[in-house]
C-alpha cells in the first residue's frame, strides 16, 4: 500500500470555485423518515424498472418494489417498512417524469426477512457475487447511475487488470464522497476488495484529489493491511478529474477508445459510494436504499451531509437542513457543473443524488448566444480535445452532419467549455442537441439496415 | 443575496419565488468579452504612456481621435444595421488604440478618422461585427491609410529622445522628420550604400526603450513587453503566436545575415525595429482572427514572422508586419481546419500498454 501521484496529466479541465468548506468538515447526519417516500423507477441509466409491488401492499425495508426491465436496468427496493400508497408519476431529477412507488412508512423501519448477509464472500464465485449486486439494485452512485453489475460482468475477451475507486469528487460544493471516505473508510475499502475479487483485478487505485488530504489519510489507514498492487492515486485538484475516461488516463495512461467502455482498456471505475453499497449488499445483505447527499449552497440555513433514504422528497431534505435563510434562484440536483436544475422540490432523491445545491440570485450565470470571439479557451479546457467553439457555431446553424463529422458524440457534457466561454455561449446545450440528433440518425440508419 | 432585484427568480421573493431552470453548467468562470477587452486596454497603457512621453500632444491627439471615432462608428453602424448597440464590449476602444499605435505621429486627424471608418465599418461591421471579421480591423485601417496616403503614412517625426545612432537619419531639409531604422536601411541598400546602423548593446537598448522614430505605439518594445506579460497573466494570449512569430523573424533574418552580413541587418535589429513586438503580442494574437488550435497558433505565428522578413527584404515596403499578419489572417480558417487536435480516444496508440 502506498500513495502515488497520478502519473499522466489529463488535458484540459478548469478550476471552478469549489465552495466545499461549508460541509467538508461536517459529519454525516442521518435524517428521520419523511411522511412519504416516492421511490422512482427511473433512477439509473437504461430501461426504467418494472414495478412489482401493488397499491395497498405492506412492505418491509429491502423488499423489492420493482424489477430490472432488461440487462441495462436495475431493481428498486423499499427504503423502509410501510404501505404502498400508490404507484404514480413523479418528477425525476433530470426533469422528466416516471412512475414512482409511494411508500407511507409505518415507523418500525423493519428489514425484510429475505435479507441474507454473506460475510464469507471470499469463498463465493464472481458470478454469484455479481448476481447479488444485481439483486441489490446497485448503480453507479457518482452521478450517472450506470447499473453496476454490467461493469462487474465483462465479457471473457476483456479481462480487467485495474480497478479504480473514484473518490475524486471534482464537482464544486459536493462533499458526500469526501465524508464517506473519512467516516466509513473501512467499509469502502472492504467493498473495493469485493469488487476486486469479482473482477480478478490485480491492481487497485483509489483516486482522490489533493484538496482532500484528510480523506487520503483515512483511506490510507483503512488500506494499511491490503495485499497486492494497491495504492492511493492522488490527483491534482481540477475539474473533471472524476470523469471516468480522464481518470483512467491520468492513472494508467490508457485512453478509452471513442464509443468504448473502460473495460476496453482493462479498467473498471467505481465510485466510492458504490463500493460502500456493494459492501452493504454482500456483507450485510442489504439492498441499496439510502445514500449520503450534500445539501448546501449559500441560502441553505444549515448546510449538511445527510444520510437519507432513497425516495425522500427534496423539500424534506431542505427542511432537515433548517430550510433556507434567503432567496433561492435555482436548485440543482447534483453539482453545479453537470447537475440538473429543478423546477420543484417535490422531486424525490434517487440512488444518484449526490447533492442538492441552492444558488442565490447573485450566484446565477446567464448564458446568451453572443458571437464567438474564437478566444480558444474552450479548446484549451475541453478534456476530450474537441473544438467546442466550432461545434457550437455549426450546431447553431443546425448543420448536424458537420457536427457529427467533428465528433460531437465524443462530448462528455462536462461543461468546461461553457464555464470558460467569455461570450457566455450555451455550449453544452448546443452539444446535447447535436448528440441527440446524431444518435437519432444512427438509430434510424441501423433500423434501415435491419429492415433490408 | 445581493442585487436580487434585477435577477430572475427574485421577482416574487418572499411570496412564491420562481426557480430558474436551465441546462448545466450552472456556474461560470466570470470571464466576459468586456473583461478581455479591458485587459487588452490595460495592457496597452504602458505603451500609451511611452508614446505620450516621446511624441507628446501628437500621440494624445491620435489616440483620442481614433478611440472616439472607432466607438462612434461602431455605435452608428450597429444602429443603422438595427442591431444591439454593441459598444459595451470595449472592442472598438481596443481597435481605436491599436490603430493609433500603428500611425506615424504627424498624421492629420481627418486621415486617422478615415482609417477608423475602414477598420470598424468595412473590416468589422460589414462582416457582422465582433467575432465575424476575418481580418484584424486595426490593421485593415492601417492598410487602407497606407494605400490612400502613402506620403503622410511614411513621414516620421523624431521622438523627444533619439538614439545617437539615428541622428544621421534626420531629414537634411527638415530636421523635424526622419527615416525609421527600417526605412533608412532599405533606402541605403537600394542606393548601393553600406548598412547605415551598426547594432551594439547601446543601440539595442535605445531601440528596446523606444528612442527611435516609428508609429506611436510600436517604438517601445519594453513598454509593450510589460503589457504582454499582463496579457499572459490574464490568459488573454497564448505563448505560441508571439514565440513563433519572433522565432521565425530571428531564424529567417539570421539566415540572411549569416549568408551576407554586408547587406543584411542582424536578427536583433529586425526584432527591435518596426512593429514586430507590437504585432507579435498585440495584433497577431487577436482572438477573432487567429487560429483556435495550438498547432494552428504555431503555424500562424511562424507564418507571420517569415512573411514579415520576406516583405522587409524583398518587398516594396520597408516594414512588413501588418501585411504579414493580414495575409495570415486570411489563412486562419484553413489553418484551423488543417490542425484539428487528435480527439481523446481516437488515437492509433489506443488500447493497452
Amino acid at each position: 500500500m502506498s500513495i502515488v501521484k497520478a502519473m499522466f496529466r489529463a488535458v484540459g479541465g478548469v478550476h471552478p470555485d469549489y465552495r466545499k468548506s461549508a460541509t467538508a468538515q461536517k459529519a454525516v447526519r442521518e435524517m428521520p423518515l419523511p411522511a412519504l417516500l416516492r421511490v422512482s423507477t427511473a433512477q439509473h441509466l437504461g430501461a426504467p424498472s418494472r414495478p412489482v409491488a401493488k397499491k395497498g401492499d405492506a412492505v418491509l425495508r429491502g423488499a423489492r418494489l420493482a424489477e430490472p426491465a432488461g440487462f441495462i436496468s436495475a431493481a428498486v427496493h423499499s427504503p423502509t417498512s410501510g404501505v404502498v400508497k400508490a404507484i404514480a408519476d413523479a418528477p425525476t431529477p433530470t426533469g422528466a417524469t416516471a412512475p414512482a412507488i409511494e411508500i407511507e412508512p409505518d415507523g418500525r423501519d423493519a428489514w425484510d426477512p429475505s435479507i441474507a448477509p454473506k460475510p464469507d464472500w471470499q469463498t463465493m464465485s464472481s458470478k454469484n457475487l455479481a448476481a447479488l449486486v444485481v439483486e441489490a439494485g446497485i448503480v453507479g452512485m457518482g452521478g450517472a447511475g450506470f447499473p453496476t453489475h454490467v461493469k462487474l460482468s465483462p465479457p471473457p475477451n476483456k479481462p480487467i487488470d485495474t480497478l479504480i475507486l473514484n473518490g475524486a469528487e471534482c464537482e464544486p460544493y459536493l462533499t458526500a464522497d469526501h465524508r464517506l471516505m473519512i467516516e466509513r473508510a473501512e467499509q469502502v475499502w472492504a467493498g473495493a476488495e469485493i469488487i476486486r475479487h469479482i473482477l480478478g483485478a490485480k491492481t487497485v487505485r483509489v483516486a482522490i484529489e489533493d484538496n482532500k488530504p484528510d480523506a487520503v489519510r483515512s483511506m490510507e489507514r483503512a488500506m494499511a493491511g491490503a495485499a497486492g498492487d494497491v495504492a492511493i492515486a492522488v490527483l491534482k485538484t481540477s475539474y473533471p478529474q472524476g470523469a471516468e475516461k480522464q481518470q483512467i488516463y491520468g492513472i494508467t495512461g490508457r485512453e478509452v477508445p471513442t464509443g468504448g467502455l473502460p473495460m476496453d482498456v482493462g479498467c473498471v471505475v467505481e465510485n466510492v459510494g458504490t463500493a460502500l453499497a456493494i459492501f452493504d449488499a454482500i456483507v450485510n445483505g442489504r439492498p441499496l436504499t439510502e445514500r449520503i447527499t450534500t445539501v448546501t449552497g449559500s441560502p441553505v440555513a444549515d448546510p449538511s451531509n445527510v444520510l437519507a433514504r432513497v425516495g425522500t422528497p427534496y423539500g424534506d431534505l431542505v427542511s432537515f437542513c433548517g430550510g433556507t435563510s434567503g432567496p433561492v434562484a435555482k436548485w440543482i440536483s447534483g453539482g453545479p457543473m453537470m447537475g440538473f436544475a429543478q423546477h420543484s422540490l417535490e422531486t424525490p432523491t434517487t440512488k444518484t443524488t449526490s447533492g442538492l445545491v441552492a444558488l442565490a440570485p447573485g450566484d446565477l450565470t446567464a448564458f446568451a448566444s453572443t458571437p464567438c470571439i474564437s478566444c480558444s479557451r474552450c479548446v484549451t479546457a475541453c478534456p476530450m480535445k474537441l473544438l467546442p467553439c466550432e461545434l457550437s457555431q455549426i450546431l447553431e446553424a443546425e448543420d448536424y452532419a458537420a457536427a457529427e463529422a467533428l465528433n460531437v458524440l465524443d462530448c462528455i457534457e462536462c461543461g468546461c467549455c461553457a464555464f470558460e466561454c467569455p461570450s457566455r455561449r450555451p455550449l453544452v446545450q448546443h452539444m446535447r442537441r447535436g448528440k441527440a440528433r446524431a444518435m437519432a440518425r444512427r438509430r434510424a440508419e441501423e433500423a434501415k439496415k435491419k429492415g433490408k | 443575496m445581493t442585487k436580487e432585484a434585477d435577477k430572475p427568480g427574485a421577482e416574487e421573493a418572499g411570496k412564491t419565488p420562481l426557480l430558474v431552470v436551465s441546462s448545466s453548467p450552472h456556474t461560470h468562470s466570470g470571464a466576459s468579452v468586456r473583461r478581455i477587452m479591458l485587459d487588452v486596454v490595460l495592457a496597452m497603457l504602458p505603451a500609451v504612456a511611452v508614446s505620450l512621453w516621446l511624441f507628446g500632444l501628437d500621440a494624445l491627439r491620435l489616440l483620442t481621435v481614433c478611440v472616439a471615432a472607432c466607438v462612434l462608428f461602431e455605435y452608428a453602424a450597429r444602429k443603422i444595421m438595427k442591431r444591439d448597440a454593441g459598444i459595451g464590449d470595449l472592442s472598438a476602444v481596443v481597435t481605436g488604440i491599436l490603430l493609433a499605435f500603428n500611425l506615424p505621429p504627424g498624421l492629420p486627424s481627418w486621415m486617422a478618422v478615415i482609417g477608423c471608418f475602414a477598420a470598424i465599418v468595412i473590416a468589422k461591421q460589414v462582416f457582422g461585427g465582433i467575432g465575424y471579421n476575418p481580418f484584424n480591423p486595426a490593421l485593415v485601417g492601417r492598410a487602407a491609410l497606407l494605400a490612400s496616403f502613402p506620403v503622410q503614412m511614411t513621414t516620421w517625426a523624431a521622438p523627444s529622445r533619439l538614439s545617437a545612432a539615428l541622428e544621421p537619419a534626420r531629414n537634411t531639409l527638415d530636421a523635424m522628420t526622419m527615416a525609421t531604422p527600417l526605412g533608412w536601411t532599405k533606402t541605403s541598400l537600394a542606393a548601393g550604400s553600406q548598412l547605415p546602423i551598426g547594432m551594439n548593446g547601446g543601440v539595442a537598448w535605445d531601440f528596446l526603450a523606444g528612442f527611435k522614430p516609428g508609429c506611436i505605439g510600436e517604438v517601445s518594445g519594453l513598454a509593450l513587453l510589460l503589457g504582454a506579460a499582463y496579457l499572459f497573466y490574464r490568459r488573454c494570449i497564448y505563448w505560441q503566436v508571439p514565440a513563433f512569430f519572433i522565432g521565425a523573424v530571428v531564424l529567417f533574418s539570421g539566415a540572411l545575415w549569416l549568408d551576407d552580413p554586408a547587406h543584411n541587418m542582424p536578427p536583433l535589429f529586425h526584432v527591435l525595429s518596426g512593429g514586430v513586438i507590437l504585432g507579435a503580442f498585440f495584433m497577431a494574437t487577436d482572438m477573432v482572427t487567429s487560429p483556435v488550435t495550438k498547432t494552428g497558433m504555431v503555424i500562424f505565428g511562424a507564418g507571420c514572422g517569415a512573411l514579415t522578413v520576406l516583405i522587409r527584404k524583398w518587398g516594396g515596403y520597408p516594414e512588413g508586419v501588418s501585411f504579414a499578419i493580414l495575409i495570415m489572417n486570411s489563412l486562419t480558417p484553413l489553418i484551423n481546419r488543417g490542425t484539428k487536435p487528435r480527439i481523446f480516444g481516437h488515437a492509433k496508440r489506443n488500447g493497452r500498454k
